[in-house]
């Protein structure tokens, strides 16, 4: 808000100013725009709204005490923190995260995070304040274009253009939200319609005559796909985010059982198949383990359930399984052929889909197939060297074996992400969050925070680096006044690490921009925080105790801050833009060329 | 396909605030140049018709109207490249002529169907109406002449019997 200038003027004395009587503007039976609001959300079911005040929201966050609503005001430390805490609490809920933030800066400052949930379709509703809606296009004090700015990474978004549209509108912003593929929805919403005076029916008809999330599944697709798996002798399944995001987990494993068929998942689909199963091969692409990426090379037919074939997992799509037969069942008509093209494919929900499919189809002949992925599962395994100092991989492993595979672990973004993936195993849906689209560093914290809210009893890990802790590690208070019992494990190399492996090999390690020098010691950092702990791991045979020592606190949030060795790669790799057959498996004996795909 | 084909898309969309950004957005986000594109009100008031031509390779505009149909506020998005439908474009064009060249000009308008909507002592404004390809003809013929301002207004189209546009 900014600073009046009156206060710079003389008082009048001389003239004693009139009473003025304050007329309400809102007659009796009419709310403000910001109530209608509120009420709005708790007929949606909403528990949290995190967010942080300002001018243009101030009317919205005086709804909250006026209105007297269970919903709970999660204060965040910045707006970027809210979207994320918002976003773990949808992952691991289903249900939409609300993000309640004032115009300008505060509204800009979330779109990291809209984003982040609009690659991943986190479903979100994001709240923005706006100037006096006279004063829009005018530059006025904190006002930006956040409808125009945020339209590319919103499934959908609003502008209050009449208190009485508030209702509705809200309505609408959370059946987009969480129907179909879902995705982030922005209000914005000027303050003189959250202070307007609304006396529209708080549960008015939706008007949305272009969205009809409701697929009708062709059934002759169906039939095509069983007869195509019916052929096959070496097929692998492949789940994706939308296989969890459909709860498709059970009629996953019903399937691949029924089959005898492997399966891989991404990254966003770890959780979608128990990571302990024989028929599991972790997850897939330029950091997945050999023996997917091999299956990947050797298949002949895959069936991709709520993937969209994403650059990280085909690498170079004109080479990708190019004679194996291949499905697409998405919910998204937009993906299907979007990166490679295949023989068949089924738009719906992928849960209806597989129930469906586990009907027509009959246990394939893979025994050869199942133990030649079985060899390269002994011939390849991941791996490490426990000597020479404190690996990441180390403290991971031991990190699955204490939770036994079982805790929500939501991740930063880099090598410690990775590594991540492929030691901390998933067991159970919704228990794996990271930023897989967008690849959000700053992510992981307060995404775990959200997953903490949704899921106030499950073990919660951030499993972060030093660098993208440092982003978004401001937080802490806002976990501490919570309470949280999140625990926070920075596998802290000093460096950007995943960039400083690709300068090593691509870039004749030439280290440019990834020194992280200057680094607060964590622990200590944790300790200044009321109610926080902080911890530290140097050698590797302090890992399992001072991990034991975390798990015991459940005060508040406690930072294990893991002194790991500066310089190791994750392997294996698909450098980008190469095929799958072209994986290292190890570090490389000779010089590579620099990688030709995106990122 | 190459790279120089000409589509024509038509779509049926809510009228609601930001609906022709979002599908502006679509289209640029791909690299794909709008070459003409018409907004009108629909007969229904709460929907608009729009048509749009874009030049680029197939695989990319399927993809593009496919994402544009994604959009909460398009009811349908349809290409009616290859179809056979009606297809009208006017254009103004004002031609600087005086009296000597004036005869060859209105011989033009003549044979093109055109009118004369401005006459002055130096200038000209002559209407046509269309396909495209028509008009193409009559700029080109024209150009031997002083062509001042030409304004075209872009594709329309629809479906012809009982298809939808």
């Amino acid at each position: 808000m900014s600073a009046g200038l009156e206060t710079l003027e003389a008082p009048i004395a001389e003239k004693p100013l009139p009473d003025i009587q304050v007329k309400p503007i809102v007659s009796p039976e009419a709310m403000e725009g910001a109530q209608a609001l509120v009420k709005r959300l708790e007929m949606e079911g909403v528990e949290y709204i995190w967010g942080l005040s300002g001018g243009a929201a101030i009317p919205i966050f005086d709804a909250l005490v006026t209105t007297n609503t269970k919903i709970k005001l999660v204060l965040v430390r910045h707006e970027q923190g809210a979207t994320h805490m918002a976003d773990g609490y949808a992952r691991v809920t289903g249900k939409p995260g609300v993000v309640l933030v004032t115009s300008g800066p505060g509204a800009t400052n979330t779109i990291t995070g809209i984003m982040t949930a609009h690659m991943d379709s986190v479903p979100m509703v994001v709240l923005t304040g706006q100037t006096i809606s006279s004063m829009l296009g005018k530059d006025a004090f904190q006002e930006a274009d956040v409808f125009g700015l945020t339209m590319p990474v919103v499934k959908h978004s609003y502008m209050i253009k009449d208190p009485n549209d508030i209702p509705r509108v809200v309505k609408e912003a959370f059946h987009i939200s969480r129907t179909g593929r879902p995705g982030p929805v922005l209000i914005d919403i000027p303050k003189d319609m959250s202070s307007g005076p609304c006396t529209a029916d708080l549960d008015p008809p939706m008007d949305l005559p272009g969205y009809n999330p409701e697929i009708k599944t062709d059934l002759s697709s169906i039939m095509e796909i069983a007869e195509a798996l019916s052929r096959s002798r070496k097929p692998v399944l492949l789940a994706g985010h939308g296989a969890l995001i459909s709860n498709a987990t059970h009629e996953l494993m019903q399937l691949a059982e029924a089959l005898q068929a492997p399966v891989t998942t991404t990254l966003l689909g770890k959780g979608a198949f128990p990571e302990t199963h024989p028929l599991s091969l972790g997850m897939l692409g330029m950091h997945g383990t050999a023996y997917a990426n091999k299956a990947m090379v050797e298949c002949d037919l895959v069936m991709s359930i709520g993937s969209r074939y994403d650059d990280r997992i085909v690498g170079q799509p004109s080479r990708f399984c190019q004679s194996a037969t291949r499905i697409h069942i998405d919910i998204d008509p937009a993906e299907i052929h979007k990166m490679i093209s295949v023989h068949h494919h089924c738009v719906g929900d992928a849960r209806q889909i597989l129930s469906e499919l586990h009907k027509h189809v009959s246990r394939l002949d893979t025994k050869d197939w199942l133990a030649r992925l079985d060899d390269y599962k002994k011939r390849f395994p991941l791996k490490y060297k426990k000597q020479g100092g404190l690996k990441m991989q180390h403290v991971l492993a031991e990190l699955d074996d204490l939770t036994n595979h079982r805790a929500i672990i939501s991740t930063d973004v880099g090598q410690h992400q990775m590594w991540a993936a492929q030691f901390c195993l998933s067991e159970d849906p919704h228990t794996w969050l990271s930023s897989g689209g967008a690849g959000t560093m700053g992510y992981g914290f307060p995404a775990a925070m959200g997953a903490q809210f949704g899921r106030p009893d499950a073990p919660v890990w951030a499993i972060v680096g030093d660098g993208g802790f440092q982003m978004t590690m401001c937080e802490l208070a806002t976990a501490c006044v919570h309470k949280l019992p999140v625990k926070i494990l920075v596998l802290n190399n000093h460096y950007l690490g995943m960039v400083r492996q690709w300068q090593e090999l691509f870039f004749e390690d030439r280290k440019s921009g990834v020194d992280l020098e200057g680094n607060p010691d964590f622990a200590k950092l944790a300790d200044s925080f009321p109610g926080a702990k902080g911890f530290t791991i140097k050698r590797p045979a302090d890992v399992r105790k001072v991990l034991k020592k975390a798990m015991e606190y459940n005060d508040g949030p406690c930072v294990v801050n893991a002194e790991c060795v500066k310089e190791d790669n994750v392997y294996p790799m698909i450098p980008a833009g190469k095929a799958l057959e072209d994986m290292l498996i190890d570090a490389p004996k000779y010089k590579l060329e620099k990688p030709t795909g995106s990122t | 396909m190459t790279n120089s084909d000409t589509h024509t898309i038509s779509l049926y969309v809510a009228n609601k605030p930001g609906v022709l950004a979002r599908i502006a957005q679509v289209f640029a986000r791909r690299g794909f140049n709008i070459d003409s594109l018409v907004v009108s009100s629909a007969i229904d008031g709460n929907y608009s018709r729009m048509t749009i031509s874009a030049k680029g390779n197939l695989d990319g505009l399927d993809q593009i109207i496919k994402q544009a149909s994604k959009l909460i506020d398009v009811i349908h998005c349809i290409d009616h490249s290859d179809e056979d439908i009606v297809t009208k474009e006017m254009a103004l064009i004002k031609v600087g002529v005086d009296s000597d060249g004036r005869p060859e000009v209105l011989q033009l308008v003549e044979h093109f169907g055109c009118k004369v909507v401005d006459f002055t002592e130096a200038s000209l404004i002559l209407m046509v109406t269309g396909d495209s390809g028509k008009l193409d003809a009559l700029v080109r013929m024209l150009q031997q002449f002083r062509i001042i301002e030409l304004v075209r207004t872009g594709k329309v189209i629809m479906a012809r019997g009982e298809s939808e546009t």
